[in-house]
This record gives structure tokens, C-alpha cells and sequence, in this order.
């Protein structure tokens, strides 16, 4: 007996057994039985096919109207069979992208992966998320000898692989450009150039630059359109905002970026974020400021690293656990 | 997550009435509808914003996309009675000093 014998013969059985009595047990062994069909990858006018010569078989003197009535069902099931077959081929397309998608994000996540720097003056914190498996958020740091850290943040509009590319080509220029590092207003210029260039015209960046000199214990900064960060003075107890004008990178050619500072005396703060933080829709509304800024507060005793992991899972709670846009918090906290 | 666009023509001015949320969902519907508009030379595109309750940056890129193509082609575009709260975006992005924008309603923010 081949499979298709043998499949005859199980249907008939359990259809027999039904037709005797009509128990939930035997439709349970019928639910059971289309499962193993489905695997097998029956399409559904051969499973009505299927069904048509049991019933021929056991009742021979099926009325003709009857018999003509399935031949019309098969014709109707043949449609749903293309409709079947063509969600196989989707299915199989779509785990193909998928595996895709993961090959990209590991890529990205081998090409960002900085590592935060390790100066004595400082104490740092970081943390991104991606919404999705890439993130359209950027980060980067830079610790030279001297002790100075830049830091870079940036969000690119759009999200998923155009953004992930996008990112590929601002970290090489920013490589490409070391010597421009001292000069944020001068970074940003440059970027803005190659970005200009390259990106489509939906496309835009924001992006924040600063620079930490340890021997000065001076940030200097400069922003393009990016959601203004916090600075924390300690010493008033007092969060301000890090304002800086600029336009987003990639939309004029010619734009100039005003440079600017701050000074950082024991304890105080500077609080680097992307809009995704300040963008997040909880069930109750937007997440104001205000509320990050509240977060901030009530773990400012934590060390900075702290700090960002557990604003973090706050936000992450409050919108249930799905995060609707990339996430990216940093904190440089100047030690005592 | 819902857009409304209604459009009204008088000659070579466009009006774009814009009701509901721009996001990455309902961004492209608006891009089909503007881009067309700013691509034509010499006319005016002034779009509304007063019911926009919300726009995120995929929204702006929007703007930013018509932007250019309005540069390019020789039009002009006007965002007009968008709300503090959408105004904010603008401003924080710098696109406020490039672009057109008249009327900010006061008040939501």
C-alpha cells in the first residue's frame, strides 16, 4: 500500500465512524487528520477529491445531481488551492528575508559596536535599543590620549536597512575626518556635506556632537536638529536643556553649526538622547520630558551606567513592552 | 492611525487639507500627494496642518523630501496652522528656518 492508499483508507475509516455516529471524538480524529494533510502539503481540491471517491465508494448510488454538485465543488476548490500554494511560496520567501534581515543586524551590530571609554574623570552610561532587529540610532565614542572623549549620537530618519546603511556611511566619514574631532560645529559641517550628497531626499539626520577635554573639564558641542539633551548642575540641583540650533544634516548644502560649551564641575551631567526617547506613546499618552527627566532624578544616586539601564526599563514598562521607536540614552557624569 | 487629506485647487494654488496622525504608515499617502504638486514650476503648495495631532520624523522627511523638489522644480511651499506641538519638531530640527511656515496655533504644548 503507497501513502496515498493508505491516507484513503484512514479517511474512509474516520468518515465511516462519523457518519455512524456523529461523536466530538471523531472530529477531533478528523481536525487531527486534516493537520497531518496540511503538513503533507495537500492542497485543498485533492483533499475534497479525497472525500468525493470515500463517498462514492460507500454509497455507490449517490444521485446524480449530487455527484455533478462535487465536480462543481472541485472547480471552486482549485482557486483556493492557488491561494494555498502561493502563501507557501510567500512563507518561504519571507523566512528567507528574515535570515537576511539577521545577517544585516549582526553586521551592524559588529560595525557599532563601540566600546565606551574608560577615562578617570568620567563616569559613563550608554544604552541603545532598536525597536526592530536594526536600529536607526547611533552612537559612537572616540577616547584619544589625551584624555578627550567625543561622543557622537544620531538618529536616522526612516527606519531599517536604509537607515542601517545610512549609518555605515556617517561612521566612515567620521573615521575618515579624525583630525576634525577638537571641532564639533567643524564635524557636523563635514557630515552634513557627505550626507547631502548621498542620501534620498525623504532622508535626514539628526545628529548631536560634543566633546569632553578632561584637562579643562569642558564640553564643547554642537547639535544638528537633534532632540535637545540635559545638562545637570549639581550643585543648583537643576536639569537644563542643552539647547543648539542647527538644521538636520542632508537637507542644505551650505550649513554652518554654532559651536558650544559648557563647563562641568563635580557630579554634574551632560544627557545625550534620541527622540525615540521623548517620541515614546505610552498607553497613557506621549512621554514628556519632563517624565525622562523624573526618571533621571529618582536614580541620579545610581552610577551613570545604572542610570540609563534602569530609565530603560521604566519606559519599556510603561509601553507595555513593545518599543515603538529606536531608544538611545547616554550620560557623561563628570566624577568628583 | 489615520490620514486625512482633502485637496482644493485655484489655479496655480494648491491647498492640502491635512487631518490625523503622519507616521511612517501614513507618510507615503502624503508624499503621493505633494510631491506632484511641488513638481510643478512656478505654482503654490500651501499645506494645513491645523488637525496634523501628531508627526513623527518620518513625517518631517516627508516635508523635507517636498523641500527640495520644490527648490528643483521652481515652486513654492507653505505649511500653514500647524499646532505648537508639530511646531516644535520644526523647530527643534531647524527645518523652521528653511522652510515656509505661517500661522502656529497656539496653545497644546
Amino acid at each position: 500500500m503507497d501513502d496515498r492508499d493508505l491516507q484513503y483508507e484512514k479517511y474512509k475509516s474516520i468518515l465511516e465512524n462519523y457518519l455512524e455516529e456523529q461523536s466530538e471524538q471523531t472530529l477531533y480524529k478528523g481536525q487531527q487528520f486534516s493537520r497531518k494533510m496540511i503538513e503533507q502539503q495537500i492542497s485543498p481540491e485533492e483533499a475534497v477529491s479525497l472525500h468525493v471517491s470515500v463517498l462514492e465508494e460507500l454509497f455507490p448510488d449517490l444521485p446524480e445531481p449530487l455527484k455533478n454538485s462535487y465536480d462543481f465543488l472541485l472547480e471552486m476548490m482549485i482557486g483556493y488551492g492557488f491561494a494555498y500554494r502561493e502563501h507557501q511560496s510567500l512563507r518561504n520567501r519571507q523566512q528567507q528575508l528574515e535570515s537576511e534581515i539577521e545577517v544585516a543586524a549582526n553586521m551592524q551590530q559588529t560595525l557599532l559596536a563601540g566600546k565606551k571609554p574608560e577615562v578617570d574623570s568620567l563616569d559613563i552610561g550608554a544604552i541603545s535599543k532598536p525597536a526592530k532587529k536594526m536600529n536607526g540610532d547611533y552612537y559612537h565614542f572616540v577616547q584619544d590620549e589625551n584624555d578627550c572623549v567625543s561622543v557622537a549620537i544620531a538618529d536616522i530618519i526612516g527606519k531599517g536597512i536604509p537607515a542601517a546603511l545610512c549609518m555605515s556611511m556617517i561612521k566612515y566619514a567620521m573615521d575618515s575626518a579624525p583630525e576634525q574631532r577638537m571641532q564639533p560645529g567643524a564635524v557636523l559641517e563635514n557630515l552634513n556635506r557627505v550626507v547631502e550628497q548621498n542620501v534620498d531626499p525623504n532622508m535626514f539626520i539628526t545628529m548631536f556632537y560634543g566633546l569632553y577635554d578632561s584637562r579643562v573639564h569642558s564640553f564643547y558641542y554642537a547639535g544638528a536638529g537633534h532632540e535637545p539633551g540635559f545638562f545637570y548642575d549639581s550643585e543648583k540641583d537643576q536639569f537644563e536643556e542643552l539647547f543648539t540650533k542647527g538644521l538636520v544634516l542632508g537637507v542644505s548644502k551650505k550649513t554652518s553649526y554654532r559651536e558650544y560649551q559648557r563647563v562641568l564641575n563635580g557630579n554634574d551631567m551632560v544627557i545625550m538622547l534620541s527622540d525615540g526617547v521623548t517620541e515614546c506613546r505610552s498607553s497613557r499618552g506621549f512621554i514628556e520630558r519632563d517624565e525622562i527627566v523624573a526618571m533621571i532624578r529618582k536614580y541620579i544616586h545610581l552610577s551613570a551606567q545604572e542610570i540609563v539601564d534602569s530609565v530603560y526599563k521604566e519606559l519599556e514598562r510603561l509601553q507595555e513592552f513593545e518599543l515603538r521607536d529606536d531608544f538611545t540614552l547616554l550620560i557623561l557624569r563628570r566624577k568628583v | 492611525m489615520n490620514l486625512q487629506i482633502k485637496q482644493e485647487d485655484q489655479g496655480n494654488t494648491h491647498h492640502l487639507y491635512i487631518a490625523g496622525e503622519v507616521d511612517a504608515y501614513t507618510a507615503p499617502q502624503l508624499r503621493e500627494a505633494l510631491l506632484p504638486l511641488t513638481g510643478k514650476e512656478s505654482h503654490e503648495t500651501l499645506v494645513h496642518l491645523g488637525d496634523v495631532n501628531y508627526m513623527d520624523s518620518t513625517g518631517l522627511g516627508v516635508f523635507v523630501g517636498a523641500l527640495k523638489s520644490s527648490k528643483e522644480h521652481g515652486s513654492t511651499l507653505k505649511l500653514r496652522g500647524m499646532t505648537s506641538r508639530v511646531q516644535r519638531l520644526f523647530e527643534i530640527t531647524g527645518l523652521d528656518e528653511v522652510i515656509d511656515i505661517e500661522d502656529v496655533k497656539g496653545g497644546s504644548k
